[in-house]
């Protein structure tokens, strides 16, 4: 059962010029088709955590501690879909120009994958025929050609920064969906931050629960859900307010 | 139980766009009714249009009785009030909260101006922040303390309808859930008819006795609380509900 | 602890000067164009206890002196002291520079505040306006009204007057309509409060810090105008000084006697950096708001 983890986070520090410590003692790993839940809410350093991971912090924040190894490539979805998208390029040309560089295919074949990675998205045939701006389609559709983005890179890992909080919960429920069943088909390992228990909990195997920049507990899901050994832990639990259940069955999520 | 707002075939359009479209709804006296809609529902705009800010194309808004026109008395203004959701933007960068709400107290000669420092006290004990932020400016505060400064803001002129347009939204989960409390206490204490407005079913069910769904600029469903998230009666409230992401059992 | 409430209530004025003068100090530029700034000004205020001599005094036995003892800068063609003259100078440049400003600053930011909270066809009148007046270059209408009303002070006054709202009435009427969108507007009007209120209570303090900061610059660029005017002979007219008919008067002398031009040209480049430093550090301070 034990696997070489293909992501090792060890005691990674991360602190801003002013030597203001912002990230502290971090640890985990990651084992590959994993999906980790990195929880907590503003201020936590989940964010740059995953930053770090990625190899772009932001300017003024140092990694002063700790090591992170990983042997498999990782690319990033970003909470704000359309500041992550170049606004004058047309999606599907952004979407070629990516697999052109990241495959080194030819431009015809980096096209018909683009397009294929778009179907397999869940969006429009039209594109296709006719591409659009990113300021043509919605908040979803954006999201969708970002996750395309991503997965164009052939990630070993998926980094998802609050993927869904800019959406609706309809198209939430719907983003959400895509990437469970695209990592069953692709088999990329994940690590994804919310401030959302339920949506991680609704994805993830395990969790990190971060407060100001310390990992306060972290544990495989169900444990921590039905026994959380930190107050901060329930107290998120408690976040997500309850709803009671629908007559006739909830027609998705499990 | 006496109506104390009624909204009869609201329309508002812009260009070729109808934002709303033939809005009925009431509220009864202190009750919350919960709006809930995706980006793009109109929900904002209807609050909008009922504070006054936006002039609607068609239809009428009663307060109580009293028919809501363009231009409103300064006593019809002082009816409603509203709390807004960005908690950066809703106070003025430049007032410090005494005079946030001594310009409130005064202009509706709520108190006198020798009562003023005492009211407003008494207004930020009921939103719980110390009489010692009154000489702060709005950037000194958290998100959540700004959004009570707010809430104080709008019950200083004793309004007899209060919106609250995503006041929660932009919030950290554990403050969300302290100022989804002090309205719960504002609620009772207050016996406040309000208009709460969110994307969030969790918190619309924290919140609300009527459940009102809005989509494309109309009302798809009004119900009671109880009967609305156990049996949703149109097709796409179910939707709504379904999509929320639960915790594992 | 009863102290401690006691000394309470005075701790946020103090705190709060000090803190404003701390800022000043963390903000070189500020600091730099304060001073310098200052300096100027102090020696145009004091220069009659400063200087032995008048500024239109004659002396034709010392003439084109170089700097001196006795003529820190030398003298004009005339033996007037042309560091005593410098300074008078200044007191009328910076003085008509002042005066022209205030009444298109308050007009300006008052109608770009008007144009930008109201929009709709208030905003699309007074954006007609500004753009006619733009259409026309500065130093043609300064010339036309020159001629219209003589040489002198009042053809700037009144030029400034005319035009020299339109750079306030823009910035201010961006500003205003992009706070207009904000949340804090709409809370005063849901409060019923009226239009006018809104405008001075709410947005006013809100602009003031850009439109200062515009004023900073758009100083530099009247000084230059009234200088220019004078260096043509159609603003300050002799034997008031001026720094422009002071370049002009020295330009016979350039080759013998550079200092009389360089001296009155290096006190408006002086001038100049004094007040962008000053704009750029108070732009600096209230960005970090």
């Amino acid at each position: 059962m034990t696997t070489q983890p293909i992501l090792e986070v060890e005691s990674l520090t991360l602190a801003a010029k002013s030597q203001e410590k912002l990230v502290h003692n971090i640890s985990f790993s990651l084992e590959r088709g994993e999906s980790l839940g990195l929880v907590g809410e503003s201020g936590s350093g989940k964010s740059l955590t995953l930053r770090a991971i990625l190899g772009l912090l932001p300017r003024g924040v140092e990694q002063t501690g700790g090591t992170i190894r990983s042997k498999v490539s990782s690319s990033m979805v970003f909470q704000d879909p359309r500041g992550a998208l170049d606004p004058l390029c047309p999606v599907v040309k952004q979407l070629t120009e990516v697999v052109y560089y990241r495959q080194k295919t030819t431009h015809k074949a980096a096209r018909t994958i683009a397009l294929e990675l778009l179907e397999r998205l869940g969006l429009p045939d039209s594109l296709r025929t006719k591409d659009r701006y990113p300021g043509q389609l919605s908040g979803g559709q954006c999201q969708r050609v970002v996750i395309a983005m991503a997965l164009a890179c052939k990630p070993g890992i998926l980094l998802c920064d609050e993927p869904t909080t800019a959406l609706d919960v309809t198209v939430q429920q719907q983003i959400m969906d895509t990437i469970t069943s695209l990592q069953r088909e692709l088999g990329f390992a994940m690590v994804f931050v919310t401030h959302n228990l339920a949506i991680a909990a609704n994805l993830c195997s395990r969790l990190v629960v971060m407060k100001q920049g310390r990992m306060i507990e972290h544990g495989e899901t169900h444990r921590l859900l039905r026994q959380p050994a930190e107050a901060y832990t329930q107290m998120l639990i408690d976040s997500v307010l309850p709803l009671p259940e629908l007559e006739g069955g909830r027609t998705s999520w499990n | 139980m006496e109506l104390a707002l009624q909204v009869q075939d609201l329309t508002v359009r812009y260009g070729g766009f109808t934002a709303l479209d033939h809005i009925r709804l009431e509220l009864e006296q202190h009750t919350t009714l919960g709006l809930v809609g995706e980006s793009g529902s109109g929900k904002s705009t209807l609050a909008r249009v009922i504070a006054g800010l936006i002039a609607p194309d068609e239809g009428q808004i009663l307060l109580g009785s009293e028919e809501l026109r363009k231009k409103r008395s300064k006593e019809q203004h002082k009816q409603i009030q509203m709390i807004f959701q960005n908690p950066d933007a809703s106070l003025n960068p430049r007032h410090t909260v005494r005079q946030i709400l001594a310009e409130a107290l005064l202009f509706h000669r709520i108190v006198d101006r020798s009562q003023v420092g005492r009211r407003s006290t008494e207004l930020l004990d009921r939103v719980q922040l110390e009489a010692r932020s009154l000489d702060k400016y709005p950037h000194e505060f958290s998100g959540g303390q700004r959004q009570r400064i707010a809430i104080a803001r709008a019950l200083s002129v004793e309004p007899s309808l209060l919106i609250a347009d995503e006041p929660t939204s932009a919030l950290d989960v554990s403050v969300q859930r302290s100022v989804l409390e002090l309205f719960h206490t504002l609620r009772t204490e207050l016996h406040l008819t309000m208009l709460f407005i969110s994307h969030d079913l969790g918190v619309i069910h924290a919140v609300s006795d009527t459940v009102a769904v809005m989509r494309q600029g109309k009302l798809v469903e009004v119900n009671t609380k109880d009967e609305f998230f156990i049996r949703p009666k149109h097709e796409y409230s179910r939707e709504l509900l379904s999509a929320v992401p639960k915790m594992p059992r | 602890m009863n102290t401690t409430t006691h000394l309470d209530p005075s701790l946020p004025e103090s705190g709060k000067t000090l803190s404003t003068l701390r800022q000043i100090g963390k903000t070189p530029s500020l600091l730099i164009g304060i001073i310098m700034f200052a300096i100027l000004i102090l020696l145009a205020l004091f220069i009659p206890y400063l200087s032995p001599y008048q500024p239109s005094e004659q002396n034709l036995s010392a003439f084109l002196q170089p700097p001196s003892s006795a003529h820190w800068l030398g003298t004009d063609q005339l033996g007037r002291d042309l560091f005593t003259r410098l300074l008078y100078a200044a007191r009328t440049d910076l003085t008509i520079m002042i005066l022209a400003e205030i009444i298109p600053f308050c007009t300006g930011v008052m109608l770009g505040m008007i144009s930008g909270y109201y929009g709709k066809w208030t905003d699309r009148i007074i954006s007609l306006i500004t753009d006619t007046f733009i259409a026309f270059p500065f130093y043609l209408i300064v010339i036309i009204v020159a001629f219209a009303s003589g040489a002198g002070e009042r053809g700037i006054y009144i030029t400034f007057i005319l035009v020299g709202w339109i750079v306030f009435a823009r910035v201010v009427r961006g500003l205003s309509a992009s706070f207009r969108k904000q949340e804090w507007i709409a809370s005063a009007q849901t409060l019923g409060l009226p239009g006018i209120r809104i405008i001075l209570r709410h947005l006013l303090p809100n602009v003031l810090p850009q439109a200062v900061v515009v004023l900073m610059t758009d100083m530099i660029g009247l000084l230059v105008a009234i200088v220019t005017l004078g260096y043509l002979g159609i603003g300050i007219a002799p034997p008031t000084p001026d720094w422009g008919t002071m370049i002009s008067d020295g330009q016979p002398f350039i080759t013998t006697a550079w200092w009389l031009s360089a001296v009155p040209g290096f006190a408006v480049v002086y001038t100049g950096i004094a007040l962008s430093l000053l704009g750029d550090g108070l732009a600096d301070i209230w960005r970090k708001k």
